[in-house]
Protein backbone atom coordinates (compact mmCIF):
# COMPACT_ATOMS: atom_id res chain seq x y z
CA UNK A 1 0.00 0.00 0.00
CA UNK A 2 1.25 3.07 -0.90
CA UNK A 3 0.70 6.63 1.62
CA UNK A 4 -1.40 8.67 0.81
CA UNK A 5 0.79 11.65 1.94
CA UNK A 6 4.11 10.59 0.19
CA UNK A 7 2.12 10.48 -2.58
CA UNK A 8 1.24 14.06 -2.26
CA UNK A 9 4.25 15.32 -0.65
CA UNK A 10 6.17 13.83 -3.92
CA UNK A 11 3.93 15.10 -6.08
CA UNK A 12 4.51 19.32 -4.19
CA UNK A 13 8.47 18.39 -5.07
CA UNK A 14 7.59 17.26 -8.72
CA UNK A 15 5.77 20.47 -9.71
CA UNK A 16 8.65 22.56 -8.04
CA UNK A 17 11.47 20.68 -9.96
CA UNK A 18 9.19 20.62 -12.86
CA UNK A 19 9.16 24.78 -12.91
CA UNK A 20 12.59 25.24 -12.35
CA UNK A 21 14.71 22.39 -13.61
CA UNK A 22 15.29 21.98 -17.33
CA UNK A 23 15.68 18.36 -18.13
CA UNK A 24 18.68 17.49 -19.19
CA UNK A 25 18.16 15.27 -21.79
CA UNK A 26 16.73 19.36 -23.45
CA UNK A 27 19.35 21.17 -22.12
CA UNK A 28 21.99 19.07 -23.60
CA UNK A 29 19.99 19.45 -26.70
CA UNK A 30 19.93 23.17 -26.35
CA UNK A 31 23.76 23.31 -26.01
CA UNK A 32 24.29 21.26 -29.02
CA UNK A 33 21.91 23.60 -31.24
CA UNK A 34 23.85 26.99 -29.79
CA UNK A 35 27.05 25.15 -30.94
CA UNK A 36 25.92 25.17 -34.39
CA UNK A 37 23.13 28.37 -34.08
CA UNK A 38 25.14 31.14 -36.53
CA UNK A 39 22.56 33.49 -36.50
CA UNK A 40 23.01 36.32 -34.83
CA UNK A 41 19.97 37.11 -33.28
CA UNK A 42 19.02 33.20 -32.62
CA UNK A 43 22.56 32.78 -31.48
CA UNK A 44 22.35 35.74 -28.66
CA UNK A 45 18.42 34.17 -27.56
CA UNK A 46 20.24 30.96 -26.88
CA UNK A 47 22.27 32.11 -24.89
CA UNK A 48 20.08 34.17 -22.63
CA UNK A 49 18.03 31.09 -22.67
CA UNK A 50 20.90 28.63 -21.21
CA UNK A 51 21.54 31.64 -18.92
CA UNK A 52 18.10 31.87 -17.74
CA UNK A 53 18.14 28.15 -16.81
CA UNK A 54 20.87 28.66 -14.89
CA UNK A 55 19.39 31.55 -13.07
CA UNK A 56 15.84 29.49 -12.61
CA UNK A 57 18.12 27.06 -10.35
CA UNK A 58 20.40 29.44 -8.61
CA UNK A 59 17.50 31.54 -7.67
CA UNK A 60 14.84 28.43 -7.35
CA UNK A 61 12.60 30.47 -9.05
CA UNK A 62 10.43 29.34 -12.31
CA UNK A 63 12.20 29.46 -15.38
CA UNK A 64 9.23 31.19 -17.05
CA UNK A 65 6.73 33.34 -15.57
CA UNK A 66 4.22 31.53 -18.05
CA UNK A 67 4.50 28.02 -16.01
CA UNK A 68 2.14 26.73 -18.50
CA UNK A 69 -1.27 24.44 -17.46
CA UNK A 70 0.44 21.69 -14.77
CA UNK A 71 -1.31 18.23 -15.35
CA UNK A 72 -0.21 14.52 -14.24
CA UNK A 73 0.14 11.20 -16.04
CA UNK A 74 0.03 8.60 -13.77
CA UNK A 75 1.14 5.16 -14.62
CA UNK A 76 0.94 2.02 -12.26
CA UNK A 77 1.94 -1.22 -12.01
CA UNK A 78 -0.53 -3.81 -11.95
CA UNK A 79 -0.35 -4.82 -8.65
CA UNK A 80 -0.48 -1.37 -7.55
CA UNK A 81 -2.18 -0.43 -4.45
CA UNK A 82 -2.87 3.20 -3.62
CA UNK A 83 -3.85 4.28 0.42
CA UNK A 84 -7.41 5.90 0.01
CA UNK A 85 -7.79 4.59 -3.27
CA UNK A 86 -8.08 6.70 -6.89
CA UNK A 87 -10.43 9.71 -5.29
CA UNK A 88 -7.72 9.98 -2.59
CA UNK A 89 -4.85 10.12 -5.46
CA UNK A 90 -6.63 12.73 -7.54
CA UNK A 91 -6.88 14.72 -4.28
CA UNK A 92 -3.81 14.53 -3.46
CA UNK A 93 -2.64 15.60 -6.91
CA UNK A 94 -5.09 18.65 -7.19
CA UNK A 95 -4.11 19.67 -3.36
CA UNK A 96 -0.16 19.17 -4.84
CA UNK A 97 -0.90 21.52 -7.70
CA UNK A 98 -2.55 23.88 -5.86
CA UNK A 99 -0.23 24.39 -3.30
CA UNK A 100 2.83 24.47 -5.69
CA UNK A 101 1.11 27.04 -7.33
CA UNK A 102 1.37 29.10 -4.19
CA UNK A 103 4.51 27.85 -2.84
CA UNK A 104 6.77 28.46 -5.75
CA UNK A 105 5.19 30.58 -6.91
CA UNK A 106 3.54 29.05 -10.27
CA UNK A 107 1.49 31.83 -12.30
CA UNK A 108 -2.13 30.98 -11.61
CA UNK A 109 -3.26 30.26 -15.44
CA UNK A 110 -6.18 28.03 -15.10
CA UNK A 111 -9.43 29.89 -15.49
CA UNK A 112 -13.21 29.01 -16.64
CA UNK A 113 -13.06 29.60 -20.42
CA UNK A 114 -16.11 31.72 -20.34
CA UNK A 115 -16.81 33.23 -16.91
CA UNK A 116 -12.51 33.79 -16.52
CA UNK A 117 -12.87 32.57 -13.15
CA UNK A 118 -9.41 32.19 -11.51
CA UNK A 119 -8.93 30.13 -8.14
CA UNK A 120 -4.99 31.66 -7.84
CA UNK A 121 -4.42 27.72 -8.01
CA UNK A 122 -4.20 26.15 -11.40
CA UNK A 123 -7.14 23.82 -9.98
CA UNK A 124 -10.38 24.05 -11.29
CA UNK A 125 -13.06 22.34 -13.57
CA UNK A 126 -10.98 19.56 -15.15
CA UNK A 127 -7.83 21.16 -14.33
CA UNK A 128 -5.54 19.59 -13.50
CA UNK A 129 -5.91 16.95 -16.08
CA UNK A 130 -4.81 13.33 -14.62
CA UNK A 131 -4.34 11.05 -17.64
CA UNK A 132 -3.52 7.08 -16.35
CA UNK A 133 -1.52 4.34 -18.13
CA UNK A 134 -0.77 0.65 -16.79
CA UNK A 135 2.25 -1.82 -16.97
CA UNK A 136 1.99 -5.38 -16.32
CA UNK A 137 3.91 -6.11 -12.97
CA UNK A 138 4.92 -4.20 -10.56
CA UNK A 139 3.83 -2.38 -6.97
CA UNK A 140 5.00 1.19 -7.55
CA UNK A 141 3.06 4.56 -8.93
CA UNK A 142 4.94 6.95 -11.62
CA UNK A 143 3.94 10.82 -11.18
CA UNK A 144 4.84 12.68 -13.82
CA UNK A 145 3.94 16.20 -13.89
CA UNK A 146 3.94 18.04 -17.22
CA UNK A 147 3.46 21.63 -17.43
CA UNK A 148 3.01 22.74 -20.94
CA UNK A 149 3.19 25.88 -21.95
CA UNK A 150 1.88 28.01 -24.98
CA UNK A 151 -1.53 28.85 -26.86
CA UNK A 152 0.34 28.46 -30.46
CA UNK A 153 2.54 25.63 -32.04
CA UNK A 154 -0.12 23.30 -32.08
CA UNK A 155 -2.31 22.12 -35.45
CA UNK A 156 -4.75 19.56 -36.40
CA UNK A 157 -5.48 17.96 -39.62
CA UNK A 158 -7.44 15.19 -41.28
CA UNK A 159 -5.07 13.49 -43.59
CA UNK A 160 -5.81 10.97 -46.27
CA UNK A 161 -3.53 7.40 -47.34
CA UNK A 162 -3.13 9.58 -50.97
CA UNK A 163 -1.81 12.06 -48.52
CA UNK A 164 1.19 10.38 -48.19
CA UNK A 165 4.89 11.15 -46.44
CA UNK A 166 4.94 14.38 -48.47
CA UNK A 167 1.70 15.70 -47.21
CA UNK A 168 2.54 14.60 -43.77
CA UNK A 169 5.68 16.81 -44.48
CA UNK A 170 3.74 19.55 -46.12
CA UNK A 171 1.33 20.09 -42.40
CA UNK A 172 4.73 19.25 -40.72
CA UNK A 173 6.15 22.32 -42.49
CA UNK A 174 2.88 24.43 -42.02
CA UNK A 175 3.14 24.20 -38.73
CA UNK A 176 6.42 24.74 -37.86
CA UNK A 177 6.46 28.45 -40.27
CA UNK A 178 3.19 29.38 -39.34
CA UNK A 179 4.23 29.54 -35.34
CA UNK A 180 7.92 29.95 -35.81
CA UNK A 181 7.27 33.55 -36.88
CA UNK A 182 7.91 36.10 -34.25
CA UNK A 183 8.40 33.12 -31.93
CA UNK A 184 4.82 31.79 -31.35
CA UNK A 185 5.78 28.61 -30.85
CA UNK A 186 8.28 29.39 -28.48
CA UNK A 187 11.01 27.12 -30.19
CA UNK A 188 13.47 25.79 -30.60
CA UNK A 189 10.84 23.05 -29.29
CA UNK A 190 10.33 18.85 -28.87
CA UNK A 191 7.85 18.53 -31.91
CA UNK A 192 5.90 16.11 -30.82
CA UNK A 193 3.68 14.09 -34.07
CA UNK A 194 0.86 12.03 -33.31
CA UNK A 195 -0.74 9.88 -36.55
CA UNK A 196 -3.84 7.71 -36.67
CA UNK A 197 -6.20 6.99 -33.93
CA UNK A 198 -9.23 8.92 -34.19
CA UNK A 199 -8.98 12.75 -33.84
CA UNK A 200 -8.94 13.15 -29.97
CA UNK A 201 -6.35 9.93 -29.65
CA UNK A 202 -4.47 12.15 -32.37
CA UNK A 203 -3.87 14.86 -30.09
CA UNK A 204 -3.14 12.90 -27.15
CA UNK A 205 -0.36 10.93 -29.49
CA UNK A 206 1.45 14.10 -30.63
CA UNK A 207 1.19 15.52 -27.12
CA UNK A 208 2.48 12.58 -25.30
CA UNK A 209 5.23 12.21 -28.18
CA UNK A 210 6.26 15.82 -26.92
CA UNK A 211 5.86 15.59 -23.55
CA UNK A 212 6.86 12.09 -22.19
CA UNK A 213 9.58 11.60 -24.68
CA UNK A 214 13.19 12.48 -24.20
CA UNK A 215 15.42 14.33 -26.53
CA UNK A 216 17.68 11.51 -28.35
CA UNK A 217 14.72 8.98 -27.83
CA UNK A 218 13.47 6.54 -30.84
CA UNK A 219 10.25 5.19 -31.86
CA UNK A 220 10.88 1.39 -31.48
CA UNK A 221 9.90 1.07 -35.18
CA UNK A 222 12.92 1.46 -37.41
CA UNK A 223 11.17 3.05 -39.89
CA UNK A 224 9.43 5.66 -37.82
CA UNK A 225 12.68 6.10 -35.92
CA UNK A 226 14.14 7.08 -39.56
CA UNK A 227 11.20 9.43 -40.38
CA UNK A 228 12.04 11.42 -36.63
CA UNK A 229 15.54 12.03 -37.53
CA UNK A 230 14.67 13.00 -41.36
CA UNK A 231 11.68 15.71 -39.70
CA UNK A 232 14.44 17.00 -37.45
CA UNK A 233 16.55 17.57 -39.94
CA UNK A 234 13.91 19.35 -42.20
CA UNK A 235 12.60 21.79 -39.65
CA UNK A 236 16.10 22.64 -39.20
CA UNK A 237 16.46 23.45 -42.73
CA UNK A 238 13.50 26.26 -42.91
CA UNK A 239 16.07 28.90 -42.03
CA UNK A 240 14.53 30.18 -38.94
CA UNK A 241 15.54 30.23 -35.51
CA UNK A 242 14.40 30.88 -32.05
CA UNK A 243 11.75 33.50 -32.27
CA UNK A 244 11.38 33.47 -35.65
CA UNK A 245 14.89 35.01 -36.35
CA UNK A 246 17.40 33.96 -39.19
CA UNK A 247 18.92 30.88 -37.86
CA UNK A 248 19.07 27.09 -38.08
CA UNK A 249 17.41 25.71 -34.60
CA UNK A 250 14.07 25.21 -34.80
CA UNK A 251 13.25 21.17 -33.47
CA UNK A 252 15.29 19.77 -30.58
CA UNK A 253 13.87 16.41 -31.42
CA UNK A 254 11.35 15.40 -33.01
CA UNK A 255 8.95 12.41 -31.71
CA UNK A 256 6.44 10.70 -33.51
CA UNK A 257 3.94 8.45 -32.16
CA UNK A 258 1.39 6.28 -34.07
CA UNK A 259 -1.85 4.63 -33.33
CA UNK A 260 -4.45 2.57 -35.41
CA UNK A 261 -6.53 4.73 -37.25
CA UNK A 262 -10.01 4.42 -39.10
CA UNK A 263 -9.05 2.96 -42.98
CA UNK A 264 -9.79 5.96 -45.21
CA UNK A 265 -8.17 8.37 -42.76
CA UNK A 266 -4.33 9.25 -41.69
CA UNK A 267 -4.98 11.83 -38.85
CA UNK A 268 -2.16 13.99 -38.09
CA UNK A 269 -1.14 16.57 -34.92
CA UNK A 270 2.04 18.86 -34.56
CA UNK A 271 2.60 19.78 -30.78
CA UNK A 272 5.30 22.29 -29.64
CA UNK A 273 6.91 21.81 -26.05
CA UNK A 274 8.96 25.00 -26.01
CA UNK A 275 11.83 25.99 -24.26
CA UNK A 276 10.49 25.74 -20.99
CA UNK A 277 9.61 22.09 -21.39
CA UNK A 278 8.74 21.46 -18.21
CA UNK A 279 8.57 17.91 -16.88
CA UNK A 280 9.28 15.93 -13.69
CA UNK A 281 8.75 12.30 -12.60
CA UNK A 282 9.37 9.69 -9.14
CA UNK A 283 8.40 6.54 -8.55
CA UNK A 284 6.86 5.67 -5.48
CA UNK A 285 7.11 2.55 -3.86
CA UNK A 286 5.10 1.13 -1.01
CA UNK A 287 8.00 1.09 1.03
CA UNK A 288 8.36 4.49 1.03
CA UNK A 289 11.23 5.08 -0.93
CA UNK A 290 10.68 7.71 -3.91
CA UNK A 291 13.29 7.62 -6.94
CA UNK A 292 13.39 10.99 -8.80
CA UNK A 293 13.98 11.07 -12.74
CA UNK A 294 13.53 13.56 -15.84
CA UNK A 295 12.75 10.59 -18.52
CA UNK A 296 9.08 9.94 -18.05
CA UNK A 297 9.59 6.25 -19.94
CA UNK A 298 5.88 6.25 -20.77
CA UNK A 299 6.32 4.49 -24.14
CA UNK A 300 6.71 0.90 -23.20
CA UNK A 301 6.35 -2.29 -25.13
CA UNK A 302 2.90 -2.50 -23.53
CA UNK A 303 1.61 0.75 -24.11
CA UNK A 304 2.24 0.58 -28.05
CA UNK A 305 0.88 -3.10 -27.98
CA UNK A 306 -0.13 -4.18 -31.34
CA UNK A 307 -1.60 -8.00 -29.95
CA UNK A 308 -4.89 -8.99 -27.74
CA UNK A 309 -2.80 -10.64 -25.33
CA UNK A 310 -0.25 -9.49 -23.23
CA UNK A 311 2.70 -10.76 -23.09
CA UNK A 312 1.93 -11.12 -27.07
CA UNK A 313 1.06 -14.82 -27.97
CA UNK A 314 4.10 -15.67 -30.09
CA UNK A 315 6.69 -14.93 -27.18
CA UNK A 316 3.98 -16.78 -24.79
CA UNK A 317 4.96 -20.37 -26.72
CA UNK A 318 8.87 -19.35 -27.12
CA UNK B 1 28.36 36.65 -35.77
CA UNK B 2 28.83 40.00 -34.41
CA UNK B 3 26.42 40.81 -31.00
CA UNK B 4 23.90 43.01 -30.33
CA UNK B 5 24.46 46.25 -29.08
CA UNK B 6 23.13 46.78 -25.38
CA UNK B 7 21.53 49.71 -24.15
CA UNK B 8 20.22 50.83 -20.88
CA UNK B 9 16.51 52.28 -20.83
CA UNK B 10 14.75 54.79 -18.45
CA UNK B 11 11.05 53.24 -18.47
CA UNK B 12 10.58 57.53 -18.76
CA UNK B 13 12.84 57.69 -21.35
CA UNK B 14 13.37 60.97 -23.86
CA UNK B 15 12.29 61.43 -27.17
CA UNK B 16 16.14 61.16 -27.53
CA UNK B 17 16.63 58.29 -26.10
CA UNK B 18 13.76 56.69 -28.23
CA UNK B 19 15.24 58.05 -31.18
CA UNK B 20 18.40 56.30 -30.74
CA UNK B 21 17.29 52.49 -30.47
CA UNK B 22 18.05 50.59 -33.48
CA UNK B 23 15.92 47.33 -34.33
CA UNK B 24 17.61 44.08 -32.70
CA UNK B 25 19.47 46.17 -30.08
CA UNK B 26 19.14 44.45 -26.86
CA UNK B 27 17.59 47.10 -24.06
CA UNK B 28 17.70 46.75 -19.91
CA UNK B 29 15.64 48.83 -18.11
CA UNK B 30 15.69 51.03 -14.80
CA UNK B 31 12.19 52.27 -13.35
CA UNK B 32 9.46 51.50 -12.57
CA UNK B 33 7.55 49.14 -15.13
CA UNK B 34 3.65 47.92 -14.74
CA UNK B 35 1.91 45.15 -16.18
CA UNK B 36 -1.68 45.61 -18.30
CA UNK B 37 -3.15 43.07 -20.68
CA UNK B 38 -6.32 42.67 -21.83
CA UNK B 39 -8.22 42.69 -18.23
CA UNK B 40 -6.78 46.22 -16.92
CA UNK B 41 -7.39 47.49 -20.72
CA UNK B 42 -11.35 46.31 -20.46
CA UNK B 43 -11.59 47.86 -17.05
CA UNK B 44 -9.32 51.42 -17.91
CA UNK B 45 -10.84 52.01 -20.90
CA UNK B 46 -14.35 49.88 -21.83
CA UNK B 47 -15.70 50.03 -17.56
CA UNK B 48 -14.26 53.75 -17.24
CA UNK B 49 -12.06 52.91 -14.12
CA UNK B 50 -9.40 55.14 -11.95
CA UNK B 51 -6.18 54.31 -13.30
CA UNK B 52 -4.67 53.60 -9.84
CA UNK B 53 -1.39 55.02 -11.05
CA UNK B 54 -0.03 58.55 -12.01
CA UNK B 55 0.72 57.79 -15.50
CA UNK B 56 2.70 58.71 -17.71
CA UNK B 57 4.71 60.58 -14.63
CA UNK B 58 5.76 57.42 -12.92
CA UNK B 59 6.21 54.90 -15.65
CA UNK B 60 5.50 54.63 -19.64
CA UNK B 61 6.73 51.51 -19.66
CA UNK B 62 3.52 49.13 -20.41
CA UNK B 63 4.76 45.07 -19.85
CA UNK B 64 2.07 42.69 -21.12
CA UNK B 65 2.32 40.25 -18.42
CA UNK B 66 1.41 38.03 -15.85
CA UNK B 67 3.84 37.00 -13.67
CA UNK B 68 4.32 34.25 -11.78
CA UNK B 69 3.75 35.75 -8.07
CA UNK B 70 1.89 35.46 -5.01
CA UNK B 71 0.65 37.87 -2.15
CA UNK B 72 1.28 36.70 1.09
CA UNK B 73 -1.33 36.92 3.76
CA UNK B 74 0.97 40.03 5.46
CA UNK B 75 0.27 41.85 1.77
CA UNK B 76 3.88 41.45 0.63
CA UNK B 77 4.47 40.26 -2.54
CA UNK B 78 6.79 36.95 -3.78
CA UNK B 79 7.84 37.73 -7.38
CA UNK B 80 9.13 34.48 -8.86
CA UNK B 81 9.50 34.34 -12.86
CA UNK B 82 8.07 36.95 -14.60
CA UNK B 83 7.45 36.42 -18.99
CA UNK B 84 5.77 38.72 -21.26
CA UNK B 85 2.19 37.43 -22.98
CA UNK B 86 1.67 37.59 -26.80
CA UNK B 87 1.24 41.38 -28.02
CA UNK B 88 -0.60 41.04 -30.84
CA UNK B 89 -4.13 40.20 -29.42
CA UNK B 90 -4.42 43.68 -27.49
CA UNK B 91 -3.53 45.72 -30.28
CA UNK B 92 -7.31 46.65 -30.49
CA UNK B 93 -7.26 48.89 -27.01
CA UNK B 94 -3.50 49.73 -27.62
CA UNK B 95 -4.17 53.46 -29.68
CA UNK B 96 -6.44 54.50 -26.46
CA UNK B 97 -4.34 53.04 -23.88
CA UNK B 98 -1.37 54.69 -25.27
CA UNK B 99 -3.22 57.99 -25.34
CA UNK B 100 -4.99 57.56 -21.58
CA UNK B 101 -1.18 56.53 -20.60
CA UNK B 102 1.16 58.19 -22.31
CA UNK B 103 3.01 55.02 -22.69
CA UNK B 104 6.08 54.82 -24.84
CA UNK B 105 7.51 51.73 -24.32
CA UNK B 106 5.10 48.81 -24.85
CA UNK B 107 6.94 45.51 -23.67
CA UNK B 108 5.77 41.96 -24.82
CA UNK B 109 6.35 38.77 -26.65
CA UNK B 110 6.13 38.68 -30.73
CA UNK B 111 5.00 42.30 -31.14
CA UNK B 112 2.95 43.88 -33.88
CA UNK B 113 2.77 44.48 -37.41
CA UNK B 114 4.55 47.44 -39.24
CA UNK B 115 0.89 48.84 -40.39
CA UNK B 116 0.32 49.60 -36.27
CA UNK B 117 3.80 50.76 -35.31
CA UNK B 118 3.10 53.17 -38.33
CA UNK B 119 -0.17 53.81 -37.78
CA UNK B 120 -0.17 54.23 -33.95
CA UNK B 121 3.26 54.06 -32.11
CA UNK B 122 5.19 56.45 -34.38
CA UNK B 123 2.84 59.33 -34.16
CA UNK B 124 2.82 58.73 -30.48
CA UNK B 125 6.35 58.22 -30.55
CA UNK B 126 6.23 54.93 -28.80
CA UNK B 127 8.45 51.51 -29.18
CA UNK B 128 7.77 47.96 -28.88
CA UNK B 129 10.28 46.00 -27.18
CA UNK B 130 10.19 41.83 -26.94
CA UNK B 131 11.21 39.65 -24.29
CA UNK B 132 13.59 37.12 -25.43
CA UNK B 133 13.66 33.65 -25.97
CA UNK B 134 10.63 33.33 -24.77
CA UNK B 135 11.12 33.34 -21.96
CA UNK B 136 13.81 34.53 -19.94
CA UNK B 137 11.66 34.39 -17.12
CA UNK B 138 14.06 34.05 -14.15
CA UNK B 139 16.51 36.69 -15.54
CA UNK B 140 14.27 38.85 -16.14
CA UNK B 141 12.55 37.88 -12.13
CA UNK B 142 16.20 39.12 -11.04
CA UNK B 143 15.34 42.78 -13.09
CA UNK B 144 12.79 43.31 -10.65
CA UNK B 145 14.07 45.36 -7.38
CA UNK B 146 10.95 45.64 -5.83
CA UNK B 147 6.95 44.71 -6.24
CA UNK B 148 5.89 48.28 -5.27
CA UNK B 149 2.05 47.76 -5.53
CA UNK B 150 -0.57 45.27 -7.24
CA UNK B 151 -3.75 46.85 -8.03
CA UNK B 152 -6.89 45.73 -9.27
CA UNK B 153 -5.91 42.10 -7.72
CA UNK B 154 -9.26 41.51 -6.29
CA UNK B 155 -11.41 42.50 -9.59
CA UNK B 156 -8.97 41.08 -11.78
CA UNK B 157 -7.10 38.03 -10.63
CA UNK B 158 -3.88 37.67 -9.72
CA UNK B 159 -2.28 36.96 -13.60
CA UNK B 160 -4.72 40.51 -14.76
CA UNK B 161 -3.65 42.48 -11.91
CA UNK B 162 -1.91 45.58 -12.33
CA UNK B 163 1.56 44.89 -11.01
CA UNK B 164 3.79 48.16 -10.64
CA UNK B 165 7.39 46.30 -11.19
CA UNK B 166 10.92 48.67 -9.97
CA UNK B 167 13.36 47.60 -12.39
CA UNK B 168 16.88 47.54 -12.02
CA UNK B 169 18.74 46.44 -14.86
CA UNK B 170 15.47 43.98 -15.95
CA UNK B 171 16.55 42.73 -19.21
CA UNK B 172 17.21 41.64 -21.54
CA UNK B 173 14.82 42.99 -24.09
CA UNK B 174 15.16 43.06 -27.93
CA UNK B 175 13.86 46.35 -29.92
CA UNK B 176 11.02 45.17 -32.37
CA UNK B 177 10.10 48.55 -33.69
CA UNK B 178 12.04 51.55 -34.44
CA UNK B 179 10.80 55.89 -34.70
CA UNK B 180 9.93 54.75 -38.67
CA UNK B 181 7.65 52.27 -37.77
CA UNK B 182 10.24 49.38 -39.02
CA UNK B 183 9.15 45.89 -37.69
CA UNK B 184 12.10 43.96 -36.86
CA UNK B 185 10.32 40.31 -36.87
CA UNK B 186 8.91 41.36 -40.29
CA UNK B 187 12.51 41.83 -41.91
CA UNK B 188 13.20 38.27 -40.28
CA UNK B 189 10.33 37.32 -42.06
CA UNK B 190 11.33 38.64 -45.42
CA UNK B 191 14.86 36.90 -45.38
CA UNK B 192 13.31 33.82 -44.56
CA UNK B 193 10.61 33.33 -46.85
CA UNK B 194 13.23 33.50 -49.79
CA UNK B 195 14.62 30.26 -48.59
CA UNK B 196 11.14 28.63 -47.90
CA UNK B 197 10.46 27.10 -51.51
CA UNK B 198 13.78 24.91 -50.66
CA UNK B 199 12.42 23.22 -47.49
CA UNK B 200 8.77 22.94 -49.05
CA UNK B 201 10.53 21.29 -52.33
CA UNK B 202 8.17 17.22 -53.22
CA UNK B 203 5.89 18.33 -50.45
CA UNK B 204 2.53 18.37 -51.75
CA UNK B 205 -0.56 20.39 -50.20
CA UNK B 206 -3.69 18.28 -48.57
CA UNK B 207 -5.91 16.57 -50.37
CA UNK B 208 -8.83 18.04 -47.94
CA UNK B 209 -9.15 21.83 -48.19
CA UNK B 210 -10.01 24.21 -45.56
CA UNK B 211 -12.26 27.36 -45.62
CA UNK B 212 -9.68 30.26 -45.31
CA UNK B 213 -6.59 28.17 -45.81
CA UNK B 214 -3.42 30.38 -47.32
CA UNK B 215 -0.60 28.59 -49.39
CA UNK B 216 1.45 31.78 -49.24
CA UNK B 217 3.95 31.48 -46.81
CA UNK B 218 4.78 35.56 -46.45
CA UNK B 219 1.40 35.91 -44.46
CA UNK B 220 1.43 35.62 -40.68
CA UNK B 221 -1.04 33.85 -38.58
CA UNK B 222 -1.68 37.11 -36.62
CA UNK B 223 -3.78 40.16 -37.05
Amino acid sequence: MIPIDLIQSTAETLMDKAAIEIPQDYLDGLKAAAKVEDGDLSSFVLQAMLENYKAAKEDRRAMCGDTGTPRWYVKMGNETQIEGGPIALETALRRATANATNGVPLRPNRVHPLWRTDHDNNVGIGAPEIEYGYEPGGEWIDLITVHKGGLFGTDYRMLFPSDGIQGIKRFYLDSLVAFGKRGLACQPAIIGIGLGGCKDTCMVLGKRAACLRTVGSKNSDPRIAELEDEFKELGNSIGMGAMGFVGKSMVIDCNIEVGYCHTGGMQMSVHAFCLSSRRAVARVFPDGRVEHRTDPDWFTDYQRRETVDWPPLAEAAE
Amino acid sequence: MTKPREIRLSTTPTPEALADLRLGDVVYLDGLMYTAREGVYMRALEDKANIPMELPRDSAANFHCSPAARINPDGSFEMGAVTATASFRFEKWLPEWMDKSGAKLIVGKGGMNSKTYKEHFVPRGAIYLSTVGYGTGALLGRGVENVEAVHWNEELGLAQAMWVLRCNKMGPFIVASDNQGNCLFERENEKIVANLAKAYEGTKPAVLKRYGETDDRSDEVIG
